[in-house]
């Protein structure tokens, strides 16, 4: 077997300041798109949920905690969805 | 005949083999949802004024009270992980059954969320969007639907699961020694965590 007692008991106080971050994250969203912002808008909400959705990853889904070919395997799966979404946009802009 | 031996099953529980098959299992999800979220930006280039009207359509109070109270249920279930594995068996079943409630309230919210467009007759299909809307707005409430309803239906699974975790916990089959269970049902839980994270400003806060 392997060897336990090993795993991070991860204290509740960390997961309770990364509500609290993704809630003013949240909040900054909803108040960043309600300006004026024009073709920025929607950059402006795309990385408050970047960060957010890091934010989750690594500390509720505990990925800081784990082993580092699990975070290379969820590493790879968005790479793998951004290069997907990018060659997509790279067609329809460059069609004629 | 030969008389059919009595295998002993070996306990062949592995915490980090049970971690990767989830992980594999929430590798397939998110590709899920990428694909739909690839055909809402497409179609967003595509209709850019339509999907900037039909957007406003949306109510952004809902939308948020949502995100806030899945957000904190995230943060229940990842400290019920905690608590059993400070041995706290009914803290951790309290943590769970919060989660389960707050996820309840999200489907309440959006049922009343849904009923106020159905009220005004926009439905998948409806009449009056075929009749009044452009095509753009169209395919917005279609993927609208679509991807909010995926993302209902996956509450509703996660809610589940959190019921047989619950059992678990209960009945002892989950324990510090065997703590997959509730952690898996948290992995879950937060993949539909973090896909209403990009559903909430895609549809509720870009116009």
């Amino acid at each position: 077997m392997s060897e336990e007692k090993h795993q991070h008991v991860v204290p509740y106080r960390v997961y309770v300041i990364i509500l609290i971050a993704l809630l003013i994250l949240t909040f900054s969203s909803v108040g960043i798109t309600s300006i004026e912002l024009g073709e920025y808008t929607v950059a402006a909400a795309l990385i408050f949920a970047v960060i957010k959705s890091f934010l989750v990853l690594t500390y509720f889904m505990h990925l800081k905690y784990d082993k580092l070919y699990i975070r290379v395997m969820v590493g790879f799966v968005f790479a793998l969805f951004l290069v997907v979404i990018i060659i997509t946009f790279l067609d329809y802009l460059f069609r004629t | 005949m030969e008389h059919a031996h009595h295998v002993e099953h070996p306990d062949m529980y592995d915490e980090e083999s049970s971690k990767i098959g989830m992980w594999l299992f929430i590798f397939t999800e998110l590709l899920l949802f990428g694909g739909l979220f690839i055909v809402y930006s497409i179609y967003r280039y595509l209709n850019p004024e339509a999907f900037h009207l039909a957007g406003e359509e949306l109510n952004r109070t809902i939308g948020t009270i949502n995100t806030v109270i899945l957000l904190i249920s995230s943060m229940t279930i990842a400290m019920s992980t905690t608590a059993l594995r400070k041995g706290h068996k009914k803290v951790a079943i309290a943590l769970v059954v919060v989660s389960f409630v707050i996820g309840f309230a999200f489907l309440v919210n959006k049922y009343f969320e849904w009923g106020v467009k159905f009220s005004h007759g926009i439905w998948p299909g409806s009449e009056q969007m075929l009749a009044e809307m452009s095509q753009g707005e169209i395919l917005f409430f279609g993927l609208y639907f679509v991807m909010t309803g995926l993302h209902a239906l996956h509450i509703i699974i996660g809610m589940i699961i959190m019921l047989f975790t619950i059992r678990g916990l209960a009945i002892g089959k989950v324990t510090i020694k065997r703590p997959s269970m509730l952690d898996n049902c948290g992995l879950y839980w937060h993949l539909v965590d973090l896909i209403w994270i990009f559903l909430f400003p895609l549809f509720y806060l870009i116009h």
